[in-house]
């Protein structure tokens, strides 16, 4: 009760109650993970399910239009699986890996972060030189690379029964020099503080004064990046399952059904792409919009219009 | 200043080093060259035999030497789909590439600088204000979906643009051009637009922001107070302040334009190395994916280290914390 009378009268909630964009855009956002993690639950059908789907359904256009049926409301795709809820299951595995990606490069950008600000020296140069060269070299490219690496080594059956947990392990090992650095900028700043000092004092042994006392306060910097990069995360889930080198269309994600929809786009079929499409939009742009406003909150010095 | 020089050179090279390491270690460990080369009538002893001529028995780090003083030799293996040198395969799709990247760059530039100022000149105006919700929105929009809205609407409903391939190109010394012919930059509009509407958003507000710093720098307020025409403070003494960063940020972000333009070839077929790359995937010719990343990497590392000592020219500060 103390700790959610402490956050009502912050300065955040505050900030929250007055801002519609970050109301709004923070209620569709909890909106669209609750029916993805719900899809078993509020889909009308189970895609992945094969005994439900006919093929002889496919490329049924949404039910306002000619030779829509009830049944399919946004009409089905090109296996004849109903598309809300094959974009209800792909929304699913997009927040799956976008949030599991995030954790991911969250906790090894932590460690080598607060390893390479507290320790500092040798260690310090070595890590942040490693983290330099990869964040010299698009994400995205490492990210491709990486996977095109793991389908050929795993051959593509294989590695499309393992790919929601490769596809974490990839954006995760793409991203982490940004939180390896932000942490370490904030550990560089905390470092010298006094209250470290009175710890290393009373004679704390250096990891708990690492995890316990320097690691709370670099959460700020770290929460404001993080909201930012599920949106990226879920951005370069879509565009390696866009390439063909994510989801596998059986267990489709949203990037995955748009890569398998593109091509009845130009015979007419333009729903298979356009509601996946539209579906993904809206789900980075909330979390966008909702990171910005954090990060003006969170950090007013950085603001820049 | 030399010592800077030397000791990124030497950074570059160990980061070739483990690039080829992986590359290396990715060709040793997936596919057989000899079954690639040799049909399945040919015996055990006598594959053996082709192993050892070919020093695939030799350990592991004797094949990586050779592996390195090949590649430092131009030779990085042969594709096998196409059964041409990788290197050569590649050099050959590299100009579609350039192109795809040149073309967006223009555009780049031709429309963020006048945009992004007038928005920070007039932030007020709906125009601005439009600009700065469509680049919000325009963030959050991947890469291929605006391609395949582009063919769509320009394509297929309104017939403008074709929508595939390149078109027609000319042969210039070997670098087979899409820029000299009409049908080429025809083909070259609507893949160059997508690539480019990743970084629009991105520049204008870059340009917008540090446009509207400047503005309220004091030297600006001096300059009105001096009574020059706003013109001249606008374009002279805040533009020129402006182009600095936007520079340099520039000089980093091309590198990112190149890697969405493997999602921006695939949705176009445009015959250029990200199209190749992913061929070469799904056929599983594992010496041109390892060529690849060989190249990648190392255009990458030059990149980065003519663009660091540049900057250590220009800033002398990078210089003295590179050194500690």
């Amino acid at each position: 009760m103390n700790t959610w009378q402490r956050f009502r009268d912050s300065y955040f909630f505050y900030s929250f109650k007055r801002d519609p964009v970050a109301i709004v855009s923070s209620a569709v956002f909890f909106f669209l993970v609750a029916i993805a993690f719900l899809a078993p639950v509020v889909a009308p059908f189970d895609p992945y399910d094969t005994a439900t789907i006919d093929i002889l359904d496919a490329e049924i256009p949404p039910s306002w239009m000619e030779g829509g049926e009830d049944r399919f409301w946004l009409g089905t795709d090109i296996q004849g699986r109903d598309l809300l809820s094959t974009m209800l299951y792909g929304l699913r595995t997009s927040v799956i890996i976008g949030l599991g990606a995030v954790i991911f490069q969250a906790v090894v950008g932590i460690l080598v972060g607060l390893t390479s600000g507290y320790l500092g020296g040798k260690i310090d140069s070595f890590l942040m030189r490693v983290a330099d060269i990869q964040f010299s070299i698009p994400y995205l490219i490492v990210a491709i690379i990486a996977s095109a690496i793991f389908q050929l080594a795993f051959g593509v059956g294989r590695f499309e029964e393992l790919a929601m947990p490769l596809l974490i392990l990839i954006i995760g090992m793409s991203e982490w020099p940004k939180y390896a650095r932000t942490v370490r900028a904030s550990v560089l700043g905390e470092r010298k503080k006094e209250y470290v000092e009175a710890a290393r004092v009373i004679g704390l042994n250096r990891r708990l004064i690492m995890f316990r006392h320097i690691l709370p306060n670099t959460m700020t910097p770290v929460l404001v990046i993080s909201t930012i990069q599920v949106a990226q995360a879920v951005m370069s889930e879509a565009a390696l399952s866009f390439l063909g080198l994510g989801m596998p269309i059986t267990k489709p994600s949203l990037g995955s059904l748009i890569n398998a929809g593109f091509e009845y786009v130009f015979s007419g079929s333009w729903w298979i792409t356009f509601f996946p499409g539209l579906l993904l939009v809206t789900f980075t742009l909330v979390i966008i919009l909702f990171g910005d406003w954090m990060r003006d909150v969170l950090n007013p010095k950085l603001y820049k219009g | 200043m030399f010592a800077f020089i030397v000791r990124r050179i030497i950074q570059s090279i160990i980061v070739m080093l483990v690039i080829s390491f992986i590359g290396f270690s990715v060709q040793h460990n997936i596919g057989d060259p000899v079954r690639d080369m040799v049909g399945i009538s040919v015996s055990v002893a006598e594959r053996e035999a082709i192993r050892d001529e070919l020093g695939l028995n030799d350990p592991f780090w004797v094949q990586y030497g050779r592996f390195v003083r090949n590649a430092l030799h131009g030779d990085l293996g042969t594709s096998y789909f196409h059964s041409k040198p990788a290197l050569d395969v590649i050099l050959s799709k590299a100009p579609a590439t350039l192109e795809l990247v040149f073309g967006s760059s223009v555009i780049i530039l031709v429309f963020t600088f006048p945009v992004g100022i007038y928005s920070a000149l007039r932030p007020r105006s709906w125009f601005s204000r439009f600009v700065m919700g469509a680049s919000t929105v325009g963030v959050a929009v991947p890469v291929f979906l605006t391609a395949i809205a582009l063919i769509y609407v320009f394509g297929v409903e309104l017939n403008w643009l074709p929508a595939y391939g390149r078109g027609e190109t000319v042969n210039v010394h070997g670098w087979e051009s899409g820029l000299l012919t009409m049908d080429g930059i025809q083909h070259l509009i609507l893949p160059s637009i997508s690539l480019s509407s990743i970084m629009l958003p991105l520049y204008i507000r870059l340009i917008r922001s540090e446009m509207m710093e400047v503005l309220e720098t004091d030297y600006i307020k001096f300059a009105w107070a001096k009574g020059l025409h706003r013109k001249r403070i606008w374009l002279v003494h805040a533009f020129k302040n402006t182009l600095l960063p936007v520079v340099t940020v520039f000089g980093v972000e091309i590198g990112i334009l190149f890697a969405f333009t493997l999602l921006t070839e695939t949705v176009f077929q445009w015959q250029g190395m990200g199209f190749m790359f992913l061929e070469a995937v799904e056929r599983s010719d594992t010496a041109l994916l390892v060529a690849y990343l060989v190249v990648v990497g190392a255009m990458f590392v030059v990149i980065n280290t003519l663009v660091d000592i540049v900057y250590g020219f220009i800033n002398p500060m990078v210089r003295v914390t590179g050194a500690k």
